[in-house]
């Protein structure tokens, strides 16, 4: 048991930290927010970084790495807060030619939870295919065919949405047993991107707590603001500590169940992020209700990423058939 | 990243095993009630019988008799001693996980030679003499003093929250050994013999009824410069390597044992009804036993990633503050569920109509007290805050 990055997992997280802090740096959230969020320039470098093709078989023109990999690189695309379809376009690398290179953008409808609200499909747009995963299995559709009207106010003003009004059946692509697995590396890979959340959001509010002067000393001083980063800090580890273990449990079955530890990784990654943003958002006080703070666009996207793959009660839920059917 | 136990661990899980199966049966329940010296024969019996086996000191290095295990092979012996339901570590704690230990980092030749082998044995029991009356959270203002005398100093003061003072061979002492300068830089560490003239203990009664705790009183006890700990003066130091050995993964069996505790709390919400329903069937209930369960699973992935990353320098890190905090917390959510689930019958202490009472209320009310030993929450979170997060400190 090695359970840390090793030296090459570090090298690939740094180039993918720098590479995101360079395409987003501070400030440049607000700045392209009118733009729907989607950059094909960037969409194409993220192609050329591997960030699609990165679990693909090296045969197949991927690098070969594993989901231990793929969430450390999801993470750094959460704290940097990266927009589009990018962890549909990963899994489906290999399964739709051009995804992988980022030629073909690819998006997805996770119909497999128990809740069946209106269809609401993300960067419809910008999709030139679409999967659906289904208990039956994967489909694939042309996006092109669905009719639906833009939602005009998006909560996460990176991520616009189409209501659409009926489905087609679509190609099977995939069995039954194919849809289960890649929703579990959907949710896997999401949960990277919300422990980058839970990440930078401490980050951000630590920051300011420590630059923040009120009653004559830095707010980062008083033991309310410091017991509420305590708790950041905790969340984030947590955090940590479970979406790495189903990262290795996805890539080695052997070492625990994966089903329960990728529940228990969207469980507290979405727990982290979203009191994490909130906290970051309180520490910011005023300034935090502002749209110009980027805190509240961290909240947002939790809450793109939390209706994915899993909610928090579906995934604690099944934890405790898990332990039932274990006694 | 790499979750994986090698071959070799897994070896020494089949033996280790093994060897609790038989030995775990034939050690017998612990005594019941409140005879601490009961407690004490039992618990340093199945300490010599660990010694015995092999399997004393896990983490202490082979110089000092122990196994020097690898992390990982620690790691397995925490799941697999939580698994067998083997005795708690009980009054061998202090001496095992945080006494000991410090000796090894700060002790001089003599003093490991007079205490570690003894330890490791069962034939020693300690007891810890930090928190006074009036030093608390803020432990570096202790007022207990030790004035020197020719080759003895002589303590006046009194201790609190002693556990097992009552029947430890030494406790690890904190004194002031020096008024005049500032509180942390006059403090020394001494090794105190429980036997020495002038020590008076009186029990504590805890909220749990138990009388584990003891408040000792100092009245000019000798006790020989040559069971100093350090140099003088130099005992905060000292203190906070036995802390962070009392932060690091003391806990880690019992989170084992905790994920244990949610998988029969599974099996007797199955058993109890609520509205002529089992209370299984309640979706509140059920959810917050996966989600506590999800934690539980998270926190021993925390604990792996913590010993992975500690190099072996022997100390554990400033992130078992961390885990201190997110242990004990979960731990309390954990019982506290225990007690729902059991619902008006949790108003007995004993177990009634066949519900593992006993069990389920010694949880609830000891959990109260994780919180606040070792340094309390709000403790470890101004540490994570000041130490790792770099915030001001708080004016002191």
């Amino acid at each position: 048991m090695d359970f840390q990055l090793s030296e090459d997992q570090k090298a690939l997280q740094a180039g993918i930290r720098s590479f995101c802090e360079s395409r987003m740096p501070k400030g440049k959230l607000a700045e392209i927010e009118h733009k729907n969020g989607f950059d094909a320039g960037l969409w194409a470098e993220l192609a050329e970084m591997d960030v699609f093709g990165l679990r693909l078989p090296e045969s197949d023109g991927g690098v070969g790495l594993g989901n231990a990999d793929a969430v450390i690189v999801f993470a750094e695309l959460g704290r940097r807060l990266l927009a589009g379809p990018l962890v549909w376009t990963h899994l489906a690398a290999g399964l739709i030619k051009g995804a992988a290179s980022g030629e073909v953008v690819v998006g997805g409808l996770d119909l497999m939870g128990p809740e069946s609200g209106p269809l609401l499909v993300e960067h419809l747009d910008q999709l030139d295919a679409l999967l659906i995963l289904r208990p039956q299995g994967v489909y694939r559709v042309d996006p092109r065919s669905l009719s639906g009207r833009p939602i005009a106010a998006p909560l996460d003003p990176f991520t616009p949405l189409h209501h659409v009004e009926g489905l087609p059946e679509g190609e099977l692509v995939l069995g039954p047993a194919e849809a289960e697995r890649l929703r579990l590396e959907g949710a896997a890979l999401v949960s990277g991107q919300l422990l980058g959340i839970a990440e930078s959001t401490l980050e951000l509010a630590a920051a300011y707590a420590k630059e923040r002067h009120q009653f004559g000393r830095a707010i980062g001083s008083f033991q309310a603001i410091k017991h509420m980063l305590a708790d950041m800090f905790v969340r984030q580890e947590v955090a940590r500590a479970a979406v790495y273990a189903a990262g290795a449990t996805l890539d080695d079955p052997g070492v625990g169940d994966v089903v329960r530890a990728v529940s228990t990784a969207k469980i507290m990654a979405g727990e982290g992020a979203m009191k994490n943003a909130r906290s970051c958002i309180q520490i910011h006080g005023g300034m935090g209700f502002t749209w110009e703070i980027p805190a509240h666009f961290y909240m947002k996207r939790t809450w793109v990423l939390e209706s994915v793959f899993g909610t928090i009660e579906e995934h604690a839920d099944r934890c405790a058939e898990l332990v039932e059917r274990s006694l | 990243m790499d979750l994986r136990y090698s071959e070799s661990d897994e070896k020494f899980r089949t033996e280790l095993h093994a060897w609790l199966e038989a030995a775990v049966p034939a050690h017998g329940k612990p005594p019941a009630g409140n005879d601490w010296h009961e407690r004490r024969d039992y618990d340093t019996a199945w300490q010599r019988k660990l010694y015995d086996a092999g399997y004393a000191g896990i983490n202490w290095p082979k110089e000092y008799g122990g196994r020097d295990a690898s992390l990982t092979e620690q790691l397995v012996y925490y799941e697999e001693i939580a698994r067998s339901g083997a005795p708690y570590i009980g009054v061998n704690f202090v001496g095992m996980l945080h006494g000991g230990p410090t000796l090894m980092t700060e002790g001089t030749v003599e003093q490991k030679a007079r205490h570690l082998p003894y330890i490791l044995k069962g034939e020693q029991v300690w007891c810890q003499g930090f928190s006074e009356p009036g030093a608390g959270s803020d432990l570096a203002s202790i007022s207990t003093r030790a004035e020197r005398d020719g080759d003895h100093y002589l303590v006046t003061g009194s201790k609190i929250w002693c556990s097992f003072a009552q029947l430890a061979d030494y406790g690890e002492l904190l004194v002031r050994t020096d008024p005049l300068v500032p509180k942390h830089k006059g403090i020394s560490w001494l090794i105190l013999p429980m036997d020495a003239p002038g020590i008076e203990i009186r029990p504590l009664r805890t909220l749990a009824g138990e009388g584990e705790f003891s408040e000792v009183f100092l009245d000019h006890v000798p006790v020989p410069v040559e069971n100093r700990v350090g140099k003088e003066n130099d005992g905060w130091r000292v203190t906070n390597v036995t802390l962070r050995f009392e932060r690091g993964t003391a806990f880690a069996s019992e989170m084992v044992q905790l994920q244990q505790f949610v998988a029969e709390l599974v099996a007797l919400a199955k058993k109890v009804t609520r509205y002529d329903a089992r209370a299984w069937d309640d979706v509140a209930l059920r959810r917050a036993l996966g989600h506590v369960a999800a934690e539980l699973d998270a926190l021993w992935a925390m604990v792996k990633l913590s010993v992975c990353e500690s190099t072996k320098t022997g100390v554990p890190g400033l992130g078992g503050s961390a885990i201190k905090l997110y242990y004990t917390e979960l731990y309390q959510r954990v019982s506290e569920l225990g007690m729902r689930v059991l619902g008006r019958a949790n108003l007995s202490r004993e177990d009634v109509a066949g519900l593992p009472n006993e069990m389920v209320l010694g949880k609830e009310l000891n959990s109260i007290s994780l919180a606040i030993a070792a340094g309390t929450s709000q403790i470890q979170r101004n540490i994570i805050a000041e130490r790792i997060l770099g915030m001001p400190k708080e004016p002191r």
